[in-house]
């Protein structure tokens, strides 16, 4: 990948560490949208065979958040990166942990979707409602992979705003695994392993937006964390004052 | 169990819940020296162009910048070094606690007593180690055994070296090495009190601990005076200064918080320059 804001050093060898560093976080992000993406396969459809694969895929995972560190420490230490190489060094460390948390939150829907496809399946209704939520949550992180990938913070701001309709849709999804809960109280436990899956695809979201918030702070030199969303907004199109 | 331990509440709060760094600002700070439209020729060369800055008390301040840049020449500015160059011409005004030491009748002796300065490659006199320290109170006139030693003394030590030379005060400061030189020179500059130490490169010419000791000093020498360095080493200036002013091709580009020039410069030129980059 040829990136304007990763190249142009004298040291082309510098140029070129930073964009293997950036490729490799574009290819674990790749993997780990494709666990999501099988591992909600795997609980809709309830098969077993997908699930146990996004299980046994996860040992790749680590190895891309390990072997990037790695890297990164790295260049820490040869090169002393400053300015938006430091930046794209700190928001990448951080990047990979959110990929990676996301990474065992996938395999911890297929978990359940093993437990699932072992007895009898619940109603229609709630798995209609869990793919929409979890196509959502998996654009969301599509989303932020690609603005990380552009790095682009508009467009990590207009991802950000996703993450509320995922809040949403998985307090409604609650509210009726409740109600269904106390119609049928044979269906509990069968319900709450529903719940923890879908609490698993809100907690994704979660981290998207934090990696659409390391992006931002790569792009702009801001730190954008735990503050409203007109203000990360101000930021990102430049209306925010320069520095506090 | 339910009780707060009061010890580790009062840990955490200092440790942990302090606000994030504050950007410092020139605004709130107590300004040593202001430059003001300054011009500098080499004959028909221009080598600084319309330098205006506020250097801050009782901080370091950074000047970085490619070679021929100007920084160089600006710091000698400070102590009107450049006076000794023929062909030499300012103008504009450089004011030291609001006296430009430019104006007509200034007393350059007395300009360089108040503004120290430190080169590259370490410049001890042929003399004593003793005498090295002594000179510019000998100079003024001091004559007292009792108060030269007692200044020689502090000063030693305030540069981390009276351990290193306190039994050979009187062998000569040839014999010391590279690092121990420079901050003799350093000791001798702070003896005779100024308020400004101009430090230019002063660790180039040293090994990787000297350098430590060096830059070490300067952080205890802020609490006290103000300083201005110059340095190649970008990573040099964002250890040891609060400020840092990057300079190109006569021109002040950049000049802020040193911490948030080396994150997240306002300018893409000292962005370019702080990562290696051509502009």
């Amino acid at each position: 990948m040829e990136n304007k804001r990763i190249g142009g050093h004298y040291s082309h060898r510098y140029d070129a560490e930073l964009e293997e560093v950036v490729n490799r976080v574009l290819a674990m992000g790749g993997l780990v949208e494709a666990q999501l993406s099988n591992a909600l396969q795997a609980f809709i459809d309830g098969d077993s065979q997908i699930a146990q694969e996004v299980t046994e895929n996860d040992t790749r995972v680590n190895t891309f958040e390990v072997t990037i560190d790695e890297r990164c420490v790295e260049i820490l230490a040869r090169r002393q990166p400053a300015a938006l190489d430091l930046r794209l060094i700190v928001a990448v460390i951080k990047t990979i942990t959110d990929l990676e948390r996301i990474g065992d939150l996938a395999v911890a829907v297929a978990r359940m979707a093993q437990r699932q496809a072992e007895g009898d399946r619940p109603r229609k209704q709630v798995f209609r409602d869990i793919e929409t939520m979890g196509n959502r949550v998996i654009s969301m992180l599509a989303g932020a992979l690609d603005a990380f990938a552009r790095m682009d913070a508009a467009s990590a701001v207009s991802v950000v705003k996703q993450d509320f309709a995922i809040d949403s849709d998985h307090e409604a999804i609650m509210r009726q695994n409740v109600t269904y809960m106390m119609e049928d109280p044979r269906n509990i436990s069968r319900l709450l392993d529903i719940s923890h899956a879908v609490r698993a695809l809100e907690r994704v979201g979660d981290h998207a937006r934090n990696m659409c918030e390391y992006t931002i702070y790569f792009v702009k030199g801001r730190d954008v964390r735990h503050i409203d969303l007109s203000e990360m907004e101000a930021i990102v199109h430049d209306k925010a004052p320069a520095n506090e | 169990m339910s009780q707060t331990n009061p010890a580790a509440t009062s840990m955490t709060a200092g440790l942990f819940e302090g606000a994030t760094r504050k950007v410092r600002s020139l605004a709130d700070e107590e300004i040593a020296v202001t430059v003001e439209n300054l011009d500098l020729y080499y004959g028909d060369s221009q080598a600084l162009k319309q330098i205006t800055m506020q250097i801050p008390a009782k901080r370091v301040t950074a000047f970085i910048g490619p070679s021929g840049c100007g920084k160089s020449t600006l710091l000698r500015c400070f102590n009107r070094m450049n006076d000794l160059v023929d062909s030499c011409r300012i103008e504009g005004a450089i004011n030291l606690h609001g006296e430009n030491i430019y104006r007509r009748g200034a007393d350059v002796a007395e300009l360089r007593r108040r503004v120290g300065m430190v080169f590259q490659k370490p410049n001890p006199f042929p003399k004593t180690i003793y005498e090295n320290v002594a000179y510019g109170l000998r100079l003024q006139g001091v004559k007292n055994k009792r108060v030269l030693d007692e200044v020689v003394e502090r000063s030693i030590k305030s540069v981390g070296l009276w351990d290193e030379v306190k039994d050979r005060l009187q062998s000569n400061a040839f014999g010391l090495s590279g690092g121990q030189q420079q901050r003799l020179v350093i000791a001798r500059a702070i003896a005779i009190e100024p308020e400004v130490i101009l430090l230019d490169e002063p660790t180039s010419a040293l090994d990787p601990i000297s350098t430590a000791k060096i830059e070490e000093l300067v952080e205890e020498l802020k609490q006290q005076y103000t300083i201005m360095i110059v340095t190649h080493n970008m990573q040099q200036a964002a250890r040891v200064s609060d400020y840092t002013a990057y300079m190109y091709l006569g021109e002040l580009i950049e000049y802020a918080d040193t911490m948030h020039l080396f994150t997240n410069p306002s300018q893409k030129a000292t962005e370019d320059y702080i990562t290696g980059r051509y502009g």
